[in-house]
């Protein structure tokens, strides 16, 4: 009886130990699985809502415009006796090279693009640093007020604006009230209201990169640099304007970006009068429903925009190796 | 850069001497907080100045005022003949080693060292000359590409000085230069740091919170206690002469007791305490009946398992309380009659003869010292 408890208690244990091995090595197992996991979904999002998209444009740009639904032709043509023949067709991309107006407007928009984003840093660099030298509460307040636009709906500030710019707008009565001007300024409908708008907009994409990387800069190092005989100016650009590089990189790619396909700002402030790409883009595929061509001129500009990027990074990359 | 030959190793015993820093009447306030107050003090060409206290003694400002970084409240600080009241940190013939050393992190070694010879328009030969020749000194030639983040803590120190150095300043500012060391390499560097001023003849003012570092650096030692100089002095003064508890007690280790003066008399003091009437030759100025205290530094006190063969003063008997064994000395906490701890240190001279120490716990002892040796303090 004694005997045979003790033989069932050992069987238990025995059977216990192996179960805990088992599950061990489960929980190893899964451990192991756990990197895989965290290193394959940013991979399989990148995979569904980015790769994807771009072949399916991407094979559209090389298609042909067709009355149907949807409007563009196959590329693969199964017309023939079994074997499918691919079709790939080139007329839109040499379009956009025949036709002046695209590579106009493709100037135009880096052109906007650009100086937009300058202005951002002119404005956002003295901001981004006011910030991070201010005391603990008005820091946050301050954070919290470059954030604050966010909670208004994009195309409501951008309307605002509108009814700021017009010629019976708010700033052109005040100043004629006050007695400043006679007539209204012209600011709406014009490339002026655009780089109000762009500026306006995305400016918190400029001061918060800067902000988190000027927080993280060593106030002792101006110190150390006055006490080597460094001016303050000379600081700025011998010591802080260096170690803020890569916020000012972050913060005028976050802002260029986006600024040179931008639609809704040159569509609303410059009216008809600012050549802007998505403008172009927008009305390719609603206004003339073709496709084929509006794919194009997105995958170009995806080029214009990734090309120069990757190219930096490589010669970047390079650089803090050596 | 060579080492000038110094006639005079004290020269704030000179009557005439010009000193190289004067500060006078110096106070600074932050707010309602009084960070120094009213401090004077002259440094002289070729010191090397510890500043000493603990942390919120005023010590780091009072060195950041030098360099031009604070404004003073009120007071005037002088370098080299020159009022430094209106003269930004930039243009101050001093240069300070930070406590953090504030390398560039995006300059090379030698891009640092530069770079205050860059802004002084020195040409570009002179500058490679100057470098090449400050990195041979703090040994550093072969890490003059690598970036700080490629550099251990001391090799970091060292950059730190070499650029500093580099501008042959009229005076070196070094805030807690060895803090950020471990204890081997510190006491290691404390010795180089000292050589290396000999070597370039530049005055030093150090600030440190660590009194051994103090001791082995300076030519003199000025002790802060809020804000205010407890005292100046060579570290021999200020060790064996200190002039009030608070130096007695922050420098080494003493066993103060309070007592009374019952006699004053032109060879010796009398105080009555609760370790017995002490017996202090030399007269010290006090007055008859006046409150006063007594430091005794425990390595100054003899401990005796036999009982003096002829009574004397400064003698009492006790009982080993508690023992800490530090291998080339060791500590005895010795407990009096009355309940009075005694802190004693004896060197361990001579190896003992068997493992077992030759006084142990609850031994009754004996303890002496000479008349010379208890410090007489009136504050």
């Amino acid at each position: 009886m004694s005997a045979s408890a003790q033989d069932a208690a050992g069987k238990v244990s025995k059977v216990s130990t192996d179960s805990s091995g088992l599950l061990s090595r489960l929980a190893r197992k899964l451990q192991s699985r756990w990197r895989t996991i965290v290193i394959v979904i940013p991979f399989v999002w990148l995979l569904l809502f980015f790769l994807a998209p771009f072949f399916i444009v991407a094979k559209i740009s090389l298609a042909e415009l067709k009355i149907a639904s949807p409007p563009f032709t196959n590329m693969l043509d199964w017309s023939g006796d079994g074997f499918p023949k691919i079709r790939l067709i080139f007329d839109n991309f040499v379009y956009l090279w025949e036709d002046s107006l695209y590579f106009r407007t493709y100037l135009n928009s880096i052109k906007i693009a650009a100086i937009s984003t300058f202005i951002c840093l002119l404005f956002g660099y003295p901001i981004a640093y006011g910030i991070v030298r201010s005391g603990p509460v008005t820091k946050q307040l301050l954070l919290f007020a470059v954030i604050l636009p966010f909670w208004t709906s994009f195309l409501l500030r951008v309307y605002a604006w509108m009814g700021l710019l017009a010629d019976q707008g708010t700033i052109n009565n005040l100043l004629i009230w006050v007695g400043l001007i006679d007539e209204p300024i012209r600011m709406l409908y014009n490339e002026f209201a655009v780089y109000v708008g762009i500026v306006y907009t995305y400016m918190p994409f400029m001061i918060l990169p800067l902000y988190a990387n000027m927080e993280k800069l060593d106030s002792t190092l101006n110190e150390a640099a006055a006490d080597l005989g460094s001016k303050p100016s000379n600081t700025f650009f011998k010591v802080t304007l260096p170690l803020t590089m890569p916020g000012i990189i972050a913060g005028s790619l976050l802002v260029f970006i986006p600024a040179t396909g931008e639609y809704v700002i040159p569509d609303l402030l410059g009216g008809g009068n600012v050549l802007m790409i998505g403008r172009l883009l927008y009305n390719e595929f609603s206004a003339n429903t073709d496709w084929p061509l509006a794919a194009a001129v997105a995958i170009v500009l995806l080029l214009l925009l990734v090309l120069p990027m990757t190219i930096y990074q490589y010669y970047q990359g390079k650089a803090t190796e050596a | 850069m060579a080492a000038e030959p110094s006639t005079n190793d004290t020269p704030w015993l000179v009557a005439d001497a010009e000193p190289l820093i004067r500060i006078k009447g110096v106070s600074k306030k932050f707010g309602d907080f009084t960070a120094v107050n009213n401090v004077n003090l002259d440094i002289y060409q070729g010191e090397l100045f510890c500043l000493l206290g603990g942390s919120g003694c005023g010590k780091t400002t009072l060195l950041r005022m030098l360099a031009g970084f604070e404004t003073p409240t009120s007071g005037q600080i002088i370098i080299d003949g020159v009022d430094m009241s209106d003269v930004p940190p930039y243009e101050r013939p001093t240069n300070m080693m930070f406590q953090s050393y504030a390398l560039f992190p995006h300059m090379s070694v030698e891009k640092n060292v530069a770079f205050g010879l860059k802004q002084d328009k020195v040409p570009k030969d002179e500058i490679a000359e100057r470098v090449h020749n400050i990195l041979k000194l703090v040994e550093l030639e072969d890490f003059k590409a690598r970036k700080p983040q490629q550099l251990s803590g001391g090799q970091r120190q060292r950059v730190a000085l070499a650029r500093a150095l580099v501008k042959e300043p009229k005076v070196l500012l070094l805030d807690e230069p060895l803090a950020a060391l471990d204890k081997k390499l510190r006491e290691q560097t404390q010795f180089e740091l000292a050589n290396i001023q000999e070597e370039v003849g530049v005055t030093f003012v150090v600030v440190t919170h660590d009194q051994e570092e103090a001791m082995t650096l300076s030519t003199r030692i000025a002790v802060m206690d809020k804000g205010e100089f407890q005292q100046i002095g060579t570290p021999t003064e200020i060790y064996e002469f200190p002039d009030n508890r608070f130096v007695a007690d922050f420098i080494g280790s003493a066993n103060i007791v309070e007592g009374k003066v019952v006699e004053n008399d032109a060879d010796h003091v009398l105080v009555s305490t609760d370790l017995g009437d002490i017996y202090i030759d030399h007269g010290q100025p006090t007055t008859k009946g006046s409150r006063v205290w007594v430091a005794i530094r425990p390595e100054k006190i003899q401990l005796s398992k036999e009982a003096p063969k002829k009574a004397a003063p400064n003698q009492i008997a006790g009982k080993v309380d508690d023992i800490g064994y530090l291998g080339g000395m060791s500590i005895y906490l010795v407990r009096l009659e009355n309940g009075e701890i005694v802190d004693v240190t004896t060197p361990n001279l001579l190896r003992p003869k068997n493992k077992s120490q030759g006084i142990t716990w609850e031994d009754d002892v004996y303890l002496s010292w000479e008349p010379s040796s208890a410090m007489l303090l009136n504050k």
